[in-house]
């Protein structure tokens, strides 16, 4: 299967500050890609540079098999919705559409008359007295109705009530049922994500923690419990994530391939919100391992 | 037609719960053969779950051979788990009882009764393994 996004040592640099760091991913077509990581980690600057509004300061970046906003035929193939999924508040539902109609050239005015249909949308309203559920819906059918092969989303649900985003991830995740379309999603709620999405990619102060498809993330993360070890007493294969200590007893968040085969260890499988969880909560790379080792030894004193 | 729940505190992954929540409708007889499961569209609509999702679950039960996908129509039940084993459920079922009367004359309580009997199961599903 190819990439529908595929990034290569990209950095990002505002004036002195690295917002986006080291970057490689590589997203394969057809998933529903969910964006996790703290306010501030990099998501925005990372969706900025898949659509093209921003340019990489280093490395390369292909979306849909070509450059970022090259020409207006890569423009076509590629839908974003930005953070608080803006409209334009002066202007109709209708206008909205013929707007759309006359900027994209592989516009489906049918789906997105039937969307807004469904949706229960008055074509005469304007977009500024639309709730703002409704905002959301209709920015969302713009992006749709563009017929792209990649749809971005920055934060789409953030600001909208628990009804609101079970009504907007319901739209979404119909046209993906329906159309095929990959979808790059960020959140810094990983309860929104679990549902809807089947690749991960988690970010951190401006780099990439891990990304992969949540299927094989949750086969090869585990959770060990049992009594205090030495991160250098674990096996090569198991890399550590997190790990938390007491007096006499240790947990592991490790992720490898092999089975765990220690019957000292209690293993527990880990939920998707856990596993991000440990990385946005892990000790500081790449010094870690000296770093964790130093705070179990304090312990064992 | 059956409809699927999702309970995200479950920590049971989504595609799990609908192979579950399948596999029981057929062994209660919620389901039997020639039914019709509910259409990827129609799941991923009414649960605002990936497609993908469904279609991994409707996969696994299509490869246990429980369901079939007719192309361009929809996937339907191919095989009922119940009728086999529902008549051997009555003595079981009592044999169960027995068995947890004498747990709770042994001094049991709920929680280690349920404790005892995972760990068996578990231990048991190890050693088939």
């Amino acid at each position: 299967m190819s990439a529908i996004v595929r990034t290569e040592g990209v950095g990002k640099k505002y004036r002195r500050r690295w917002a986006l760091q080291d970057c490689t991913l590589d997203i394969p077509e057809g998933r529903v890609c969910g964006l996790v990581g703290p306010n501030g980690a990099g998501k925005s600057t990372l969706l900025g540079l898949t659509v093209g509004l921003l340019s990489p300061t280093v490395g390369s970046i292909e979306v849909c098999g070509g450059q970022p906003a090259v020409s207006s035929a890569q423009l076509a193939k590629v839908g974003f919705v930005a953070q608080d999924t803006p409209t334009y508040a002066g202007l109709t539902v209708a206008d909205h559409l013929r707007m759309g109609a006359h900027l994209n050239p592989r516009w489906d005015d049918a789906a997105a008359r039937r969307r807004i249909d469904r949706l229960g949308l008055d074509l005469r309203r304007r977009a500024g007295q639309l709730s703002g559920g409704q905002r959301a819906q209709l920015a969302l059918t713009l992006g749709l109705a563009k017929h792209p092969d990649l749809l971005v989303l920055d934060e789409p649900v953030a600001s909208l009530d628990p009804l609101a985003r079970r009504e907007f991830l319901q739209v979404l995740m119909e046209a993906v049922a329906e159309e095929g379309v990959s979808v790059l999603l960020s959140s810094h709620l990983v309860s929104d994500l679990e549902r809807v999405c089947d690749h991960l990619i988690v970010l951190v102060d401006s780099q990439v923690k891990v990304s992969g498809d949540v299927d094989e993330l949750l086969d090869t993360h585990h959770r060990l419990s049992g009594p205090l070890r030495e991160e250098q007493g674990l096996p090569s294969d198991q890399s550590v994530v997190w790990s938390s200590h007491t007096d006499r007893q240790s947990t592991y968040v490790v992720r490898t391939d092999s089975p765990i085969l220690d019957p000292a260890w209690s293993v527990t499988p880990l939920g998707l919100e856990d596993l991000v969880l440990a990385y946005l909560t892990a000790t500081p790379t790449p010094s870690s391992a000296s770093a964790s080792a130093g705070r179990g030894l304090e312990v064992l004193r | 037609m059956i409809e699927f729940v999702l309970d995200a505190r479950s920590g049971v992954s989504p595609y799990l719960q609908v192979v579950h929540q399948v596999r029981r409708a057929l062994r209660l007889g919620l389901l039997v053969e020639g039914d019709q499961l509910p259409t990827v569209k129609d799941v991923v609509a009414s649960l605002a779950i990936n497609p993908n999702t469904v279609l991994k679950a409707y996969r696994e039960l299509e490869r246990d051979g429980l369901v079939a996908a007719r192309p361009g129509v929809g996937t339907f039940v191919t095989k009922t788990l119940a009728d086999s084993s529902l008549a051997a459920h009555e003595p079981l079922r009592r044999d169960l009882g027995r068995w947890l009367g004498k747990a709770r004359a042994a001094g049991l309580d709920d929680e280690s009764i349920e404790a005892l009997f995972m760990s068996t199961f578990r231990a048991m599903n190890e050693e088939i393994a």
